[in-house]
């Protein structure tokens, strides 16, 4: 079986421009929604108290709701999640009273209006951890970005390094603008899931950018543009199947991974389709605008005997 | 070309039979068991004690499978499996009615635990299966925030008591001396007093820093600790409230507790198992100091009393019975100079009473104060998230030598052992804040390893199908490559002996899932040279060797994700970050030697290879 019979290079790069122009305004949507509408984070950045209980029978909500209110609760949040039989409780941080207590008595109170409730999982944030998360958080991101500048720079080119980045930063605000549109709940393992697509992506413009510097090497008589496009072709397979199996596994902790991993797989889902996009048509367009040429890729040689060992392959 | 030498398979061949034999352990489950420790500092648990539970058990008739004693530097412990959890809950009853027979001062905790059930001679060869963590065993996470300006405090608290002893000691007249604040402030009439009292506190007291000043008429000077003191203080602070909770651990009986310092002033506790988060959380959230201070009974204060002020000088606190009492606020004692305490009976009048033994500095002090205040009375005070409560006053008869003090009056047997097991668990020496707190119920635990596991699962199976079909025998080569992977990167944390979480599970998935990348690299150049009207051999060859730089490179920048997640994430993110980071180096073995050992052993030998088994490679028609 042979999915892709590509007989002639394929013009990825006449485009460009509108798919950059396209590109773009997503980003620009990406982020007006995550300014306007902000993340519905997880109580592991905003700190609070979130219980999972478990009936015998489906959850009486509003029993619930009740039982809440009667502790003297105002902001607090009822809902099912997974079965009808799954409920959880979102508790602001504070209430007057002690943090680490609230979980008992509400448990206390749920019991009293149904005594068949079992307590599944309670998880307690103070304020002062989330404020760190943040703060890693964004260090990592720093981090990440930083050190794969760096390594591109060296390994290939700043242009390319520029040239990833971007693109695939392009993909990291646009995962988070979902989140910020749909108000998808963002917790700790969708930030290790938005981190390890920012490196997934990149690992895709690697690939692409490879096949650019052997061209660039193969073929001397190409244009710039000739090069690009041929090298995306090259690699237009690979890269189908290998984001296609990619997301298989991720699917399946999409379907078969429950609460936990879902919306860790869902910020993976959409990461790997802007990752195939961006990579195809945004990061090389931003090398070839930024003037990639053929001297950028193969170093300058001064003595004539040491041709032929770096044009070997 | 497609040859490898002998030591190159050999080597695939060892980390297939390593990856099998370190990954075993883990399938063979965990079987329930008891386990016996040492309740007691003083009590030690030797191999005799496993032939004394193993006798409970045959009077009984409780059949067990299998008995071991384990001796771990210096603590014993007794461990014994049995078939199911009702034997085992029914053994632990037993078990400890026969070892402890007054429950109120049990000397020995004994627990539920799981424990592998893997065979002896895997465990001989180091061969561990991996620890659960909380969200797929269920079980108590509890973040601990010390409060080191409440150390501080402490600490300026009780260098008051003692420079008030040298200067008596050293018969230096002076006009007081208080905690102000984060410093001490010593007041003098004169000048040559002031000195002298410099001097002698600077070689008693190198780690105060002293400064003069006037205040008004009178001559002061400010003392405040230097900054390596301070350090000192908070590290002691943090370490002897590590200690302390591990004793209360301890007596609530948790098979494998997690105590560790985290940063510069916090404290991870993991109870794996226990459910009853409630007692859990009092146990620890007792977040108790004991303190002994005298009581002002003068009529001066006693008037204050009914008047509802407090004198300087003075604090005021309430009792069991909730009366009022002024007590000094000047600590004679700490809990850090008491030893021991046991719940026990007074000699003469058999009233419930908690018997202290204070160490030696802590006895010379208590010898002092009590020949100094016959006829006054003592408040044992304990503190409690910041509040103080008279826990008993007892009247000093006569002056107590020795360091043993007996504590009694109107309190139960019931609350006499409390007192002392709150005592013995040791005070702490700064308060402290439970700040994140994780609960998973066991049958959610179970539920997420079912979830992890098959997401990977029906993802491995879908890719493994995927791969067969489109690169025929190639794709069984990937395939099988990438199974290597699993079994090397569950190998290695079997043998890291790391903890698996949910994040973790995803993260092998997820590692699947990229690894397999490398595969699709190398397959699709091989076509490619295929294509370019290369000899069969020639494209094996040119395939692996090509696609190895571009492997390198994009391993690399995810590695570089991988270490970021590793360097700043916390909690679940780290052991997302342990597991990728460990599943890249292992899928580039996988992919690009145990794949290539495959496909050399296959292909490599035959001279004249028409074709291979990798799909249809079609070419364009030009």
């Amino acid at each position: 079986m042979e999915l892709f019979r590509i007989g002639r290079t394929i013009p990825f790069m006449r485009n460009a421009l509108v798919l950059n122009a396209i590109s773009f305004l997503t980003f620009v949507a990406a982020v007006f929604f995550i300014v306007a509408k902000g993340f519905h984070l997880s109580i592991e950045f905003t700190g609070g108290t979130v219980m999972e209980v478990n009936y015998a029978q489906a959850a009486p909500l509003d029993k619930v709701r009740t039982a809440v209110t009667g502790l003297g609760y105002t902001d607090f949040q009822v809902q099912n999640f997974g079965t009808s039989r799954d409920v959880m409780i979102r508790l602001p941080l504070g209430a007057g009273q002690s943090t680490a207590t609230q979980s008992d008595t509400v448990m206390k109170a749920l019991k009293a209006s149904d005594s068949t409730v079992e307590l599944r999982r309670v998880e307690f944030v103070g304020p002062q951890v989330g404020k760190e998360l943040v703060e890693n958080g964004l260090l990592a991101l720093l981090f990440v970005v930083i050190g794969i500048t760096l390594y591109l720079a060296v390994r290939f080119e700043w242009k390319f390094a520029v040239a990833g980045v971007l693109a695939n930063l392009h993909d990291v605000v646009i995962i988070l603008g979902f989140f910020a549109f749909f108000q998808w709940e963002f917790s700790l393992s969708v930030l290790a899931g938005v981190l390890a697509v920012l490196g997934y992506s990149v690992n895709e413009s690697v690939v692409i950018m490879d096949r650019i510097r052997e061209n660039f090497r193969r073929d001397r008589g190409a244009t710039v543009r000739e090069v690009i496009d041929g090298a995306i072709t090259q690699t237009i397979s690979r890269t189908i199947i290998t984001h296609g199996s990619t997301q298989m596994m991720v699917l399946a902790m999409l379907l078969f991974g429950g609460p936990t991993l879902h919306y860790f797989a869902l910020a993976l889902t959409i990461g790997i389709w802007f990752g195939i996009y961006s990579s195809v048509f945004v990061a090389a367009a931003i090398a070839m605008w930024l003037g990639i040429k053929r001297e950028d890729m193969i170093k300058p040689i001064k003595k004539a005997d040491e041709v032929e060992e770096v044009y070997q392959e | 070309m497609n040859r490898y030498p002998l030591w190159k398979y050999l080597t695939v061949l060892i980390a297939v039979v390593i990856g099998l034999l370190y990954t075993l352990p883990n399938l063979y489950g965990e079987s329930p068991a008891v386990q016996v420790s040492s309740a007691k500092a003083t009590l030690k648990i030797d191999a005799g004690m496993l032939d004394r539970v193993q006798g409970i058990l045959q009077q009984a008739k409780i059949a067990s499978a299998g008995a071991s004693f384990d001796q771990n530097g210096p603590v014993g412990t007794v461990r014994v499996r049995f078939a199911n959890t009702d034997t085992q809950i029914q053994a632990r009853d037993l078990i400890e009615k026969a070892l402890n027979p007054n429950p109120a001062d049990p000397s020995y905790t004994v627990a539920l635990n799981l424990l592998p059930a893997s065979p002896s001679w895997l465990s001989a060869i180091g061969a561990n299966p991996m620890y659960l963590g909380l969200d797929l065993r269920g079980g108590v996470h509890f973040l601990l925030q010390v409060d080191m300006q409440g150390a501080l405090t402490a600490r300026y608290d009780s260098l008051v008591t003692d420079l008030r002893a040298i200067l008596r000691e050293q018969r230096i007249e002076n006009g007081g001396i208080e905690r102000s604040g984060m410093s001490i402030v010593l007041s003098f009439s004169n000048a040559a007093t002031r000195d002298r009292a410099v001097s002698a506190l600077r070689t008693r007291h190198p780690d105060l820093q002293m400064t003069e000043r006037t205040d008004g008429t009178r001559l002061q000077v400010v003392a405040v600790l230097s900054q390596t003191a301070i350090t000192t203080v908070q590290a002691k602070a943090l370490s002897q409230n590590i200690t302390t909770l591990h004793n209360r651990i301890n007596e609530l009986g948790v098979a494998e507790p997690v105590i560790q310092q985290q940063g510069s002033d916090r404290i991870v506790v993991q109870l794996p198992g226990v459910q009853d988060v409630a007692k859990a959380k009092d146990i620890l959230g007792r977040t108790a100091t004991l303190e002994i201070r005298m009581v002002d009974d003068t009529p001066a204060a006693a008037s204050a009393l009914a008047a509802g002020t407090v004198p300087f000088g003075l604090e005021r606190y309430q009792d069991r019975d909730g009366r009022p009492i002024l007590v000094r606020r000047q600590v004679v004692l700490t809990g850090e100079n008491l030893q021991d305490a046991q719940a026990g009976r007074d000699s003469q009048s058999q009233q419930a009473a908690v018997h202290l033994t204070l160490d030696q500095k802590g006895a010379r002090i208590f010898r002092d104060v009590t020949r100094d205040n016959i006829g006054k009375r003592m408040a044992i005070l304990l503190f409690e998230k910041g509040r103080g409560e008279v826990v008993t006053a007892p009247v000093i008869r006569g002056e107590i030598p020795g360091g043993q003090v007996q504590i009694s009056g109107s309190m139960s047997a019931e609350e006499a052992a409390d007192t002392a097991l709150l005592l013995r668990a040791g005070s702490l020496a700064a308060p402290m804040e439970i700040i994140e707190e994780r609960t998973i119920g066991p049958s959610l635990g179970a539920d997420n390893i079912a979830k992890g596991f098959n997401s990977t699962l029906y993802g491995f199976i879908a890719i493994a199908i995927f791969m067969l079909v489109y690169y025929h025998l190639f794709g069984a080569f990937s395939t099988a490559g990438l199974a290597l992977n699993i079994l090397l990167l569950l190998a290695i944390l079997s043998m890291l002996q790391a903890t698996l979480t949910l994040p973790g599970i995803a993260a092998i998935a997820l590692t699947l899932g990229m690894a397999i990348d490398a595969n699709v690299l190398i397959n699709e150049r091989i076509r490619e040279e295929l294509r370019n009207g290369e000899s069969p051999q020639n494209a094996i060859h040119l395939g692996f060797e090509r696609a190895w730089g571009t492997i390198l490179d994009s391993n690399l920048t995810t590695l570089i994700v991988g270490v970021a997640l590793l360097v700043f994430g916390s909690g679940p993110v780290r052991g997302f970050a342990v597991v990728h980071c460990l599943g890249i180096l292992t899928s580039m073995f996988s992919a690009v030697v145990g794949v290539r050992a495959l496909a050399n052993l296959w292909y490599g030998h035959k001279k004249k290879l028409q074709s291979i088994s990798i799909g249809t490679v079609w070419k364009p028609k030009d």
